[in-house]
């Protein structure tokens, strides 16, 4: 009970200290609001690029053919080989049999079989379909199985799915980069903000350490007031967050490029990226204010 | 062991002042002091540590078993509990009213209001103000304002009650008003008074215990003293 009153006059004292100074606070406000929506827009982009990226990987297979003349033991070799580099595992090679593939090929279409059938030996090459680990080394990985022996040729796709997801990643470290600066702006407006505060209660902290206040409930509502205007500053996010993306699923049937990636599922998406907003404006809010208290209020 | 026991206590202040010098003595519980000396002898230096305002530099200061260079700065607030603290300037809260000022010292202790409310009233009838309970401190005269500190300083009713020159901002009149309740405070309550001043007539009239002090050096221990000028002690 007794904690239940400290803390129901903590969070009394913060908000009327919000008020106090409300020019600061709103700066405060204004900062980590924008600090989140840009927040949520990375976390909005970047889910969402994960999530395709994780599809467009499918299609980013290396196609390894073999020389005509391989046994089956230099086969195994190859395929050893091959699951022995950095970016491969070896249950991401997929062995393709050249008959196997020309007994498809004929029971595909008509004009192929009649093609096939005419030939005496059979044109197709043996080949390994090899995804990799990290699409980012796709080039340098290709470049290391064609110099494997009895590798007559190794390709992967068009290189647009390669380039979508390096120019995306390029965009994730930047926006990585302003977010954490904005943060740091946030959490020192924050800071200063709660600085004024101690300030301006000097007296008040002197008379309650005179009278025996012990330094947690001194501290407590200094660090309540960052946490409320950290909470506050993530409204707006996460309401543009919840309307917003749900408004641009709505709009976009659900997929970007042309149909071809598809968007996240609004909820609970949405209510996650909400969360994480609240928590990161809480987290930064109290930062700051516990900087604030470490420096400015000597007890 | 007495309440109060001051061993070969030294303070120096970070530029180099030396405030308190070699300073041995012992205060039983229930005594009235008074610690007098010129402005600026380390009246008030002296006082700040028996509240752990400040630490001893060398030597030993125990308040009522505390061990005050001992005490860490979060167990501060245990030792502020126990003793009350009365200043020339009285430090009340304009925005609060009396009762309110008043009720701040359990507040902050986390008391419920069911239990503050008895024990505020009773201290403020003490110092004989209950009748101005809801009046704000601009309100008040000076004596009025001090004798709110008092029931401040009280209510928690401490076994010390330490007071650094409360009639320095009175007239004769009100400082013997105020002398009326500190000394009733020390007959009916018991609670051990150390009284920083460096006024003779209050000194003179009281005849209690007087502790000189000049230069941070201790000159003079008289049971029932009188203020005597010790020149270049
Ligand atoms: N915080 C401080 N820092 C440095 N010197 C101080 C401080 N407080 C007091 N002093 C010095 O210590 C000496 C004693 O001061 P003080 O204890 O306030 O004496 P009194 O209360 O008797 O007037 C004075 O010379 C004063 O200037
Ligand atoms: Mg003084």
């Amino acid at each position: 009970m007794r904690m239940l009153r400290i803390l129901k006059r903590n969070i009394r004292d913060a908000f009327k200290s919000v008020f106090r100074n409300f020019s600061l606070s709103i700066a405060s406000i204004t900062c980590s609001t924008i600090t989140l929506i840009l927040v949520a827009i990375a976390l909005v982009v970047s889910g969402n690029v994960n999530n395709a990226t994780s599809e467009l990987k499918k299609d980013l297979t290396i196609e390894v053919f073999l020389n005509l003349d391989v046994t089956q033991s230099d086969i195994e070799h190859i395929k050893t080989q091959i699951s022995n580099l950095p970016n491969v595992k070896p249950e991401n090679i997929n062995y393709i049999n050249a008959d196997v593939w020309k007994s498809e090929l004929i029971k595909e279409s008509a004009d192929i079989e009649a093609i096939l059938t005419t030939l005496d030996t059979n044109p197709l090459r043996n080949s390994f379909e090899v995804s990799v680990d990290d699409v980012n080394e796709l080039s340098e990985t290709t470049q290391n199985i064609k110099k494997i022996n009895g590798v007559f040729d190794a390709k992967y796709g068009e290189g647009k799915a390669e380039n979508f997801i390096k120019i995306f990643d390029v965009i994730e470290k930047v926006t990585i980069i302003i977010v954490v600066a904005l943060i740091i702006v946030t959490a020192f407006l924050i800071s200063n903000t709660i600085k004024l505060t101690i300030f301006s209660r000097r007296n008040e902290i002197e008379i309650m350490r005179l009278v025996g206040t012990s330094n947690t409930v001194i501290r407590l509502p200094f660090l309540f007031e960052g946490f409320i205007l950290g909470i506050i500053g993530s409204i707006i996010p996460a309401l543009l967050t919840i309307y917003g993306y749900v408004l641009a699923y709505d709009k976009l049937g659900g997929y970007i490029y042309s149909n071809i990636i598809p968007l996240i599922k609004p909820f609970n998406f949405v209510l996650f990226v909400s969360l994480a907003l609240m928590v990161l404006g809480a987290l930064v809010g109290m930062f700051g204010s516990y900087r604030a208290v470490r420096k400015y209020l000597k007890i | 062991m007495k309440f109060i026991e001051i061993k070969n206590c030294y303070k120096v202040y970070p530029n180099g002042v030396t405030a308190i010098a070699d300073l041995t003595l012992s205060i039983s519980k229930g005594d009235f002091v008074f610690i007098i000396g010129h402005s600026g002898s380390g009246k008030s230096s002296f006082i700040k540590m028996l509240y752990r305002e400040e630490k001893p530099t060398k030597g030993s200061v125990i308040v009522g078993g505390i061990n005050i260079s001992k005490l860490k700065n979060r167990n501060v607030y245990k030792l502020r509990r126990k003793l009350g603290i009365v200043f020339q300037d009285f430090k009340l809260l304009p925005k609060l009213t009396v009762y309110e000022n008043v009720a701040f010292a359990l507040e902050a202790q986390g008391l419920k209001s069911s239990e503050i409310k008895p024990k505020v009233i009773k201290a403020l009838d003490r110092v004989g103000l209950k009748e101005k309970i809801r009046s704000f401190p601009n309100q008040l005269s000076g004596g009025e304002q001090q004798r709110v500190c008092i029931a401040r300083a009280i209510v928690n009713e401490p076994k010390l009650l330490i007071c650094d020159e409360p009639t320095g901002n009175l007239d004769p009149e009100t400082s013997k008003e105020i002398m009326k309740v500190i000394d009733s405070i020390n007959k009916e309550m018991g609670t051990t008074i150390i009284m920083a001043t460096h006024d003779k007539e209050i000194v003179n009239r009281m005849k209690k215990r007087v502790i000189t002090i000049e230069n941070g050096v201790l000159v003079s221990d008289d049971a029932k003293g009188r203020y005597v000028a010790h020149e270049n002690a």
